[in-house]
């Protein structure tokens, strides 16, 4: 802020020209641009959301879909013996799918894993528009849902009832059978969670609006979002993997250390 | 009592060496050629013991650990005021135990190793011996001590007056009765068998959500959805919520109709390709929650118990020995989903008494 500092050398002059609210009128004005950007942006999001049914982004979206996915499902998305048929998986599906770079899936294994994403999020929206056209099926989730400004204390009841037991109720990861696994949930988008919800992508159950509502999913994304943004109050979670963890750091530094000083106690001093 | 007349004898008698003529003869056999006791290592002097400026350093460290000691506590008292607790912000007791711990493990542990190293660097470091007494007493000893028993057993007349022994010996083994009567009280009143042999489930009661207590609806299960499942009526219950709950607890799960290989007699249990399972692992009771849509593999995260789902509930995977106990389900005029029955079976661990 050059302004301010060629006026302290000169307290005398005229307060007008730069009046002690000027920083803060100049900070409000900056706010109020951003926020607009910000509310442009969210609604031309929403626009390209609606944007889904129309016919150039599907055929836009049949064209991707025909170069990048037809080899395993199918070049209707029927399905084949490499892929499931995608009829019916919805707008929602695809979106978490391609979004988390899942899909494309690179290499035959236990399950798809998060990689780096392969399609802009036009393309990406061109796609789940495709696949959404051939039958009804869960759509994107609308952005009131995703402010994870739900009640946090209510998701966390949620999701330890419903996703605890494989996400960790810390939402940090744990293993399934034969090579699977449930995935960290830290640094998993607002859009993502829901839409994992809304479709139980692989191996990991769904559950529709009847069985956890909107709202509650909302509340679970709150809980998410503010375990991720608040630290543990109990200090290092070590991962919050639990025993794990926590054991191994005790067997080796809390046992290291009493074997150390009993070493050091029982030594003759020289 | 017999006074102690052995008047520091033993002590001439452990100092001898191995094999001499004093040793008494025990039921151990000393052999003629045991290695010899090598006696004391020569006394190694100290660094500390010889120089006095190494003397003085060390008497410094230990006193400054000392100080350090205080201050520790010191600082464990400013944190506790500098970084309150505030019930607003989970992340201020972080801080504050944090602040605390350190402050108080500074103290303990300064004045720990403060001790330890004044005691091996400074105190008289002259290797001493503290000799045991030999177990057997002398024979004056023990003929005193037969003596005092006859004397007791002559003016008590414990052994003459057999009524009064005999009395006595019928109190003292009355006496620890009652503690039996008191300790079974604390056992549980109803039998447990009984108890775990049932649940809440019984023919009509809906299924409902957990924790919500909302009834399900079979439409709502939707294909590849697991529902966490608890009787309805369980959250309105006074007593004993969790108890039943524990029971009670059932994972409800949609798969293709195809895909379900049910046993004969349990064809009318599911519907349409909705089936219930107790959540109770028959290994040790962990809720068996972990449910692959795809492959219908149920997970235990305690001890890698697999269930599937597909085939009945069997295990296919680690220590469990039953298959989970299935619920049996159908639908009500109103088109949500009720138990036909309880479990047909006790759910959980097994016990003793489970037939």
């Amino acid at each position: 802020m050059p302004e301010t500092k060629t006026s302290k050398p000169r307290p005398n002059r005229k307060a007008g020209r730069r009046h002690p609210m000027a920083s803060v009128a100049l900070i409000a004005i900056g706010l109020l641009f951003t926020g607009g950007a910000y509310a442009m942006f969210s609604t031309s999001t929403a626009r390209a959301e609606s944007d889904l049914s129309s016919q150039q982004t599907i055929d836009e979206g049949k064209k991707l879909f025909a170069a990048n996915c037809a080899t395993c499902h199918g070049l209707s998305a029927q399905g084949s013996g490499n892929g499931p048929s995608l009829i019916g998986v919805g707008a929602a599906s695809v979106d978490f799918q391609v979004g988390t770079g899942r899909m494309p899936m690179q290499m035959n294994g236990p399950q798809a894993q998060k990689k780096p994403v392969q399609f802009t999020e036009e393309q990406t929206r061109a796609l789940a528009a495709y696949v959404a056209s051939l039958a009804p099926g869960p759509g994107l989730p609308d952005a009131s849902l995703l402010d994870a400004q739900g009640d946090a204390a209510a998701g966390g009841e949620l999701f330890r009832i419903n996703c605890a037991m494989c996400h960790n109720v810390a939402g940090a990861g744990g293993a399934l059978t034969e090579g699977k696994f449930a995935p960290a949930l830290t640094g998993v988008t607002e859009a993502h969670i829901f839409e994992a919800m809304v479709t139980g992508p692989q191996n990991m159950p769904v559950f529709n609006d009847a069985n956890i509502t909107p709202e509650g999913k909302r509340d679970i994304i709150t809980y998410l979002k503010y375990l991720e943004n608040n630290p543990s109050p109990g200090g290092f979670a070590l991962g919050s993997l639990g025993p794990v963890s926590e054991g191994l750091f005790l067997w080796i530094f809390g046992l290291g250390a009493v074997v150390a000083v009993t070493v050091w106690i029982t030594a003759k001093s020289n | 009592m017999a006074k102690d007349d052995n008047g520091g004898k033993e002590l001439a008698a452990a100092d001898s060496s191995h094999g001499g003529p004093d040793v008494p003869i025990g039921t151990a056999v000393v052999t003629r050629d045991a290695i010899a006791n090598p006696g004391f290592p020569p006394h190694d002097l100290r660094i500390t013991d010889v120089d006095p400026k190494a003397n003085r350093r060390a008497e410094r460290t230990v006193y400054t650990l000392f100080y350090v000691s205080i201050v520790g506590s010191v600082f464990a008292i400013a944190a506790y005021m500098a970084f309150p607790i505030n019930p607003e912000d989970p992340g201020s007791v972080r801080l504050n135990n944090l602040f605390i711990g350190l402050g108080l493990s500074l103290a303990l542990l300064a004045l720990g190793i403060g001790i330890v190293h004044w005691g091996k660097a400074l105190m008289s470091n002259h290797e001493v011996i503290d000799e045991r007494h030999p177990v057997r007493g002398s024979d004056e000893t023990r003929a005193r001590a037969v003596e005092i028993f006859e004397i007791a057993n002559e003016e008590s007349g414990f052994g003459r007056r057999t009524l009064i022994r005999n009395s006595l010996f019928g109190a003292l083994i009355a006496f620890p009765l009652p503690a039996v009567v008191l300790f079974r009280g604390l056992g549980p009143d109803t039998d447990p068998v009984e108890l775990l042999s049932h649940t809440l489930w019984k023919k009509g009661t809906r299924l409902a959500m957990d924790p919500s207590g909302t009834p399900i609806k079979a439409v709502d299960v939707t294909l590849g959805s697991a529902f966490h499942v608890i009787p309805e009526g369980l959250q309105d219950l006074e007593h004993g919520k969790l108890e039943e709950k524990a029971k009670a607890a059932v994972l409800l799960m949609r798969l293709k109709p195809e895909d379900l290989n049910e046993l004969p007699e349990r064809k009318d249990w599911s519907y349409d390709g909705i089936v219930a399972y107790s959540k109770i692992c028959t290994h040790v009771g962990c809720p068996v929650a972990l449910y692959e849509q795809q492959t219908h593999h149920l997970l235990c995260p305690c001890h890698q118990s697999q269930f599937d789902v597909a085939n009945h509930c069997e295990v296919i995977f680690g220590p469990a020995k039953r298959p989970l106990p299935q619920l049996p389900i159908a639908v009500d005029s109103e088109g949500y989903l009720i138990a036909q029955s309880d479990f047909t079976e006790p759910v959980g661990p097994s016990f003793w008494e489970r037939s």
